[in-house]
């Protein structure tokens, strides 16, 4: 909320022509989400300071006018109002509009010359990743210092602020300096206060004209800014540059980060791989049990020898997401028939689990509270009951081939356990002796030689 | 003249037999409620504007067959007006009578040709060819002989006019029919020939035998649930006890498939001399032809199934199904008698039998034998009383209405056992819900509230929070509500305020509240058993583990069992020493808690939410100040006004000042979300405060005052070991000015040091004004807490004016559901109901939490 420049030299108070304020007042802008001051901490011929401080109401953030989000309880307890985001950077553009296009009819020389100059940002968010700030600005010619506080004094235990104040210092033309930092502040943050258009792109290369093509991190860079805008993000850097893109990388998903370098991701060998399980079981209905996306039901539809595919989750928000992916309101009749979707529990009997030759839970077992195992089992293995039953889930030891993971962490936010091949093995043995199945378990994905496979699977065949 | 008089059953399905122009129409309207009759002319009329329309009939009988399923699952009487002259049309009742297990009675209109050609010139919108007429005439006459083959168990032929005028019908109770009966009834499971038990047992149950027949001298009746013979050493005994009880009055029977197949044998069949029968027959073949004859015409007119006092008693021989209540066909007799198989065998050669019990959904008891178990085996309000007395069990009676066993162990074993007996808890399983239960709009009946109706969408909501987050729904008997704040303060510097809880108490009639102080921390609820084997007995919990403790949206509290467990032995040894254990005669109780530290459970939003905004806020804000202060100092002449810059002259020391307030407002918001945060090293660290006594084995306590809560809590829970803390509270009489203002200075008080503030509550612990249900709780947070609501600068007069505009009524219709709700699911816990009925309970809270509410209140 923050920005300060200082202008070192002769005659800095020429600081205010360039920026067309000026210094002996304090001014005050109306902005859509608040007010913008400018008024100038100091002033003499050897150094200038400007300050930009902005006034965010959080009553209007939290009812919904600006950059509110979902209308939540924590809208009113939120560091919008303080940190530096994207309304630092539209404020910039708005209040230093002319300084930044670099026009100054008074001072022409002085907006063409590189300065002496030092901005800081105050709370800055980069969520601890201390390198970030180096990795932008050093690039570009500045000497870059952090600081960076506790979260909590009182709590020495909680670890680092996730904020940082910035200060960067070289010699740059105002017009550069205000640039970068219109540019980078998004990059930081990563979350934007108004509707990303595609506009954006545009914005993106105008003010990255001349340094964001050349800058070593600018993939990064593309990426974080339109971090809710992949495509975008895509559009921007085909312009940028020639190479192809690979996918954002997800910061919750341990299994994508690594699949950047292999050929054929992890998901598509998974589904691929209970594909073909199924087709092997001779089942010609089926039931996908946690459906997701419903990536392994379209696979399925496409198999002739399928005749029937009902998918299930227990996200009403996520079989929706299904059907739109599917296309099920433009589905032929012939396709349309064979699939069933519908909202489901795994840890509830369900009448409707009953007829189905095979049943797959695919990355989903991990999802379940240990203490309701025992209901899924049955609901599955005693109710349902199908010739053939499929599961997979994550092989733990495998983790350790994921670099980025940190120590005794799961894959995935909402994983509530994951499974040591042993493990697997004895719960799937517990399966047979109590439900009269017997089980094939194998492995998907790269092998290991020590860790195995980053995915295991059962496959369950009934006995008699 | 007589009237002529049909007889047919208060429920059946009734087609009316007759050619077009028969006079049906009116004659339905005149002998049933317009909504019993089923008119295809209407449902052509339906399907496409002209009653009249023959092109449409495929499509009219669709509907029509549609409405009559839906009528006869509701069981009532449904009447087909159709012509119904086709075979083929009548099939379609009959068949429908059969899927549904009602009889079909077919009334038939056979008048004369020339009134029926009469009436249909009169009525010239139809106008049929007179030889159409001829035809249905025709055929009227030539099926009515076949009726009763064709499978109408009643069949009434009409022939004239006058007979058509002077019908009277009369719509006869059924067999099974003894809803007026009240009893109080002791109802006797399978006794497979052992008379000694049975009288021994009858004995205790305070009948005493005069003239050789039992009675009970408090006109109780006896019910007996088949299976009489044998296997036992006196089947003929016992035939002759019940049989002369039965006549007397004292008793009623149900036949069970051991006395059906003695039937067969006695009417000459040839049978399988298998499991015991032989010894019944050699019995009664000792006791000559009379008593042959007496037995198999007592059998034979046993009915498969009795409904008893007012449909809330149900009893038949092995159990019967929701839907076959009341119902009377081949199909249903059949079940009662031998329940149904899945067609496998088992290990010991014994058919599979299905579990209809875990589906039944029913409000009746049902109360049956048939397969012998351990013990009396209670699911889902079905009573298995057969105890195997004949193996060496005991012979078991379920008294009606107090719901009591009263048993007698078997003198010595009769018969050895194929198999051993069915335990009655299935102890390695447990039971388990069906989602067909609960992913659809529910309606829950409360005792405090008649009906609460939960959504669809709601109800997707909860299951997917159930399935994803909830803990076993075995241990989940208590929600507990959302709470609604008091109103919203009229004094200037408050959002809110004690005398706005006084108040709003005092208009609706309650003199005496309680003020109990609100603990920052979690809502915990603690359900504890002594031992693990109560936990699998009473909750069906299967996992060794003997309590738990868990979240208002019922989750685990603790991610580690180890901690859950050891703050629960710790519970535990704090009620032995305190002798709750036996004081309450229970052994198991549910505690309402505060659990604190908040940051324990709010960890995560505390530092990705609260701690960062602070430091954020209190980072920027004070290089702001410093900056402004800076340009303050410096700033000493007077500015030019230059007319070409687009913002608007501002003072700096104005700013100055209102940045210093930002500053302030975010170092209170710091100090007061750090007062509800410490470090846990260990278990001494936790904070419990328990606030309600919830309930015991056998007892709810919400008819409790909560100063009695509170005082027992002191009692038998706090003081001793020093994790389980009291809450401070105060007694406020809203008429007398000195309390309530002794209220709002203790409420001060607490607060001003950073406290959440507190909750106030009426004396009781529901209380009503009249018939409306009053809130059982307001809270009055305190003003600095607010600040970790509201925001840091939220009492800022112009945030604060704009936050006073607030409404509470959807967050107190919730508060008074969810409430009711709570106390539902622990009374229907406590009187021992299904699983099922508790979690629909609980289900309902979590619906109704998706219920998108201001969560700032």
């Amino acid at each position: 909320m923050l920005l300060t420049i200082t202008y070192e030299g002769h005659d800095t108070q020429d600081l205010g022509y360039l920026l067309h304020k000026n210094p002996e007042r304090a001014q005050q802008f109306e902005l859509s989400y608040g007010k913008a001051y400018v008024f100038y901490p100091e002033v003499s011929d050897e150094r200038t300071t400007a300050a930009l401080l902005l006034d965010i109401d959080p009553l209007d953030l939290a009812r919904g006018k600006v950059g509110s989000k979902d209308g939540g309880l924590f809208d009113y307890v939120n560091d919008r109002p303080y940190a530096s985001t994207s309304f630092m950077s539209t404020a910039i553009v708005r209040i230093f509009g002319t300084a930044m296009s670099g026009r100054c009819d008074k001072r022409r020389e002085l907006a063409d010359t590189p300065l002496k100059l030092t901005a800081r940002l105050s709370s800055l968010k980069d969520n601890g990743d201390t390198e970030l700030a180096k990795e932008l600005f050093e690039p570009l010619g500045y000497t870059v210092s952090t600081e960076r506080a506790g979260l909590d004094d009182s709590f020495p235990e909680w670890g680092i602020s996730p904020y940082i104040d910035l200060t960067i210092s070289g010699t740059v033309k105002l017009s550069e300096l205000l640039a970068h930092i219109y540019v980078l502040i998004p990059v930081f943050d990563r979350q934007k206060h108004y509707y990303i258009s595609e506009d954006e792109i545009h914005k993106l290369l105008d003010h990255g004209e001349g340094w964001l093509a050349d800058h070593p991190y600018k993939e990064k860079i593309t990426r974080r800014y339109f971090s809710a805008r992949k495509s975008y993000a895509r559009k921007a850097l085909d312009i940028l540059l020639s190479d192809d893109i690979t996918d954002e990388d997800n910061t919750e998903n341990a299994e994508a980060k690594e699949e950047k370098e292999a050929h054929t991701p992890l998901n598509t060998q998974r589904m691929e791989a209970v594909k073909n399980a199924v087709l092997a079981s001779g089942a010609s209905s089926v039931i996908d049990l946690g459906c997701g996306e419903c990536r392994l039901t379209s696979l399925l539809l496409n198999e002739p020898q399928i005749k029937q595919v009902t998918a299930c989750d227990v996200s009403v928000s996520v079989l929706e997401k299904a059907a739109q992916r599917l296309h099920l309101d433009r589905m032929q009749p012939h396709r349309r028939n064979k699939l069933t979707l519908m909202q489901a529990s795994l840890t509830y009997r369900d009448k409707r689990f009953e007829g189905y030759d095979c049943a797959c839970a695919v990355e989903v077992i991990e999802h379940i509270e240990p203490m309701r195992i025992p209901a899924f089992e049955r609901a599955i293995f005693e109710f349902a009951a199908p010739r053939t039953v499929i599961i997979t889930t994550p092989n733990i030891e495998y983790n350790a081939n994921y670099e980025h993971m940190k120590e005794n962490s799961l894959r995935h936010g909402d994983h509530r356990f994951e499974w040591t091949r042993a493990e697997f093995r004895q719960w799937a043995e517990h399966i047979c002796g109590k439900f009269g199945y017997s089980c094939e378990i194998s492995g998907i994905g790269d092998t290991d030689e020590k860790f195995g496979t980053p995915t295991q699977m059962g496959v369950f065949t009934k006995n008699g | 003249m007589d009237k002529y008089r049909i007889e047919i059953p208060e429920f059946c399905l009734v087609a009316l037999v007759g050619g077009t122009s028969s006079g049906k129409t009116s004659f339905a309207h005149k002998h049933f409620k317009s909504t019993e009759v089923l008119s295809s002319d209407f449902f052509r009329g339906m399907v496409c504007d002209d009653e009249n329309s023959q092109s449409v009939s495929g499509d009219a009988f669709d509907l029509l067959y549609y409405a009559a399923n839906k009528r006869l699952n509701n069981m009532k009487l449904t009447v087909i007006d159709a012509t119904n002259i086709q075979q083929n049309a009548r099939k379609q009742v009959l068949s429908l009578a059969k899927e549904q297990n009602v009889h079909a009675a077919a009334i038939v209109l056979n008048l004369p040709e020339e009134i029926m050609q009469e009436r249909n010139k009169a009525r010239p919108e139809r106008n049929f060819p007179e030889r159409v007429i001829r035809q249905h005439c025709r055929d009227v006459k030539r099926c009515i002989k076949g009726l009763k083959h064709e499978g109408f168990r009643f069949v009434y032929v009409i022939n004239s006019s006058e007979q058509l005028e002077n019908t009277e019908i009369v719509r006869t109770k059924l067999w099974n029919d003894k809803r007026d009966e009240h009893g109080p009834f002791d109802i006797i499971g399978d006794i497979h020939g052992c008379c000694d038990e049975l009288e021994l047992l009858l004995g205790k149950l305070g009948y005493v035998r005069t003239d050789g027949v039992y009675s009970h001298p408090e006109g109780r009746k006896a019910a007996f649930l088949g299976d009489l013979c044998d296997r036992g050493n006196r089947s003929a005994d016992v035939l002759r006890l019940v049989m002369d009880m039965v006549k007397a009055g004292n008793a009623i029977a149900v036949p069970g498939n051991h006395d059906v197949k003695l039937l067969k044998h006695l009417r000459g069949k040839s049978i399988a001399m298998t499991h015991g029968i032989d010894k019944t027959i050699a019995e009664i073949e000792a006791r000559g032809e009379a008593f042959k004859n007496e037995t198999a015409g007592f059998i034979d007119s046993l009915i498969s199934h009795y409904v008893l006092d007012d449909g809330k008693l149900v009893i038949a021989h092995a159990g019967i199904k929701q839907e076959y209540i009341g119902r009377g066909s081949a199909r249903v007799r059949e079940f009662c008698l031998y329940g149904e198989t899945t067609g496998e065998t088992d290990s010991y050669g014994l058919p599979v039998r299905l579990d209809w019990a875990a589906d039944y959904r029913g409000r009746a008891t049902i109360v049956y034998g048939h397969t012998a178990c351990k013990e009396v085996k209670s699911q889902n309000n079905t009573f298995c009383i057969d105890t195997g007395c004949v193996y060496g069990g005991r012979l078991t009676a379920y008294r009606y209405p107090e719901r009591e066993i009263v048993d007698v162990p078997a003198l010595k074993q009769y018969f050895e056992p194929v198999k051993p007996l069915e335990e009655a808890v299935d102890t390695d399983m447990g039971d388990m819900l069906t989602v067909g239960d609960f992913n659809k709009k529910l309606h829950i009946e409360t005792e405090l509230m008649p009906s609460i109706d939960i959504h669809e969408n709601n109800a997707a909501a909860a299951l997917e929070i159930m399935s994803r987050f909830a803990a076993d729904p075995h241990w989940l008997i208590y929600l507990p509500p959302t709470m609604s704040p008091c109103g919203t303060s009229e004094l200037e510097d408050y959002l809110e305020h004690p005398l706005q809880a006084f108040e709003y108490y005092r208009e609706n009639g309650i003199r005496n509240v309680i003020c109990e102080k609100k603990h920052m921390g979690s809502r915990a609820v603690i359900v504890l058993c002594r031992e693990p084997e109560t936990a699998l007995k009473r909750f069906g919990i299967t996992d060794g583990t003997r309590g738990i403790i868990y979240t208002r949206t019922g989750r685990c509290f603790f991610d580690d069992e180890t901690t859950e467990a050891a703050l629960l032995d710790r519970l535990d040894a704090v009620l032995t020493k305190t002798g709750f254990w036996s004081d309450f005669d229970t052994d198991w109780v549910c505690l309402d808690t505060e659990l604190m530290p908040w940051s324990e459970k709010a960890q995560g939003l505390i530092r990705s939410q609260y701690a960062p905004t602070g430091n954020a806020g209190a980072g920027s804000l004070s290089a702001a100040v410093k900056a402004l202060e800076r340009a303050c100092e410096r700033r000493n002449k007077a500015f030019e006004v230059d007319k070409l810059t687009s913002g608007q002259n501002v003072d700096p020391n104005m700013l100055l000042e209102r940045f210093r307030t930002k500053q302030d407002g975010i170092e209170h918001y710091i100090k007061a979300y750090r007062e509800y945060c410490w470090t846990v090293k260990s278990i001494d660290d936790y904070r419990i405060a328990p606030f309600h006594i919830l309930a015991v084995e056998g007892r709810v306590f919400s008819e409790e005052k909560h100063i009695w809560h509170m005082e027992n809590i002191r009692r038998y829970i706090t003081g001793i070991d020093p994790v389980f803390m009291e809450t401070p509270y105060l007694c406020v009489d809203t008429e007398d000015e000195n309390s309530v203002q002794a209220g709002v200075d203790w409420w001060t008080e607490l607060t001003s040091k950073g406290g959440e503030g507190m909750v106030v509550k009426p004396e009781t612990y529901t209380a009503k004004q009249g018939i409306k249900l009053l809130q059982p709780a307001v809270k009055c947070r305190g003003r600095e807490y607010l600040r970790i609501i509201y925001g840091a600068e939220y009492l800022q007069p112009v945030h604060l004016k704009r936050l006073k505009v607030r409404s509470l009524n959807r967050k107190r219709a919730l508060a008074l559901k969810e409430f009711s709700l709570g106390m539902e699911s622990l009374t229907r816990f406590v009187k021992g109901e299904p699983l099922y009925r508790v979690h629909e309970c609980s289900f309902g809270v979590l619906a109704l939490e998706s219920e998108p509410v201001d969560p700032r209140l």
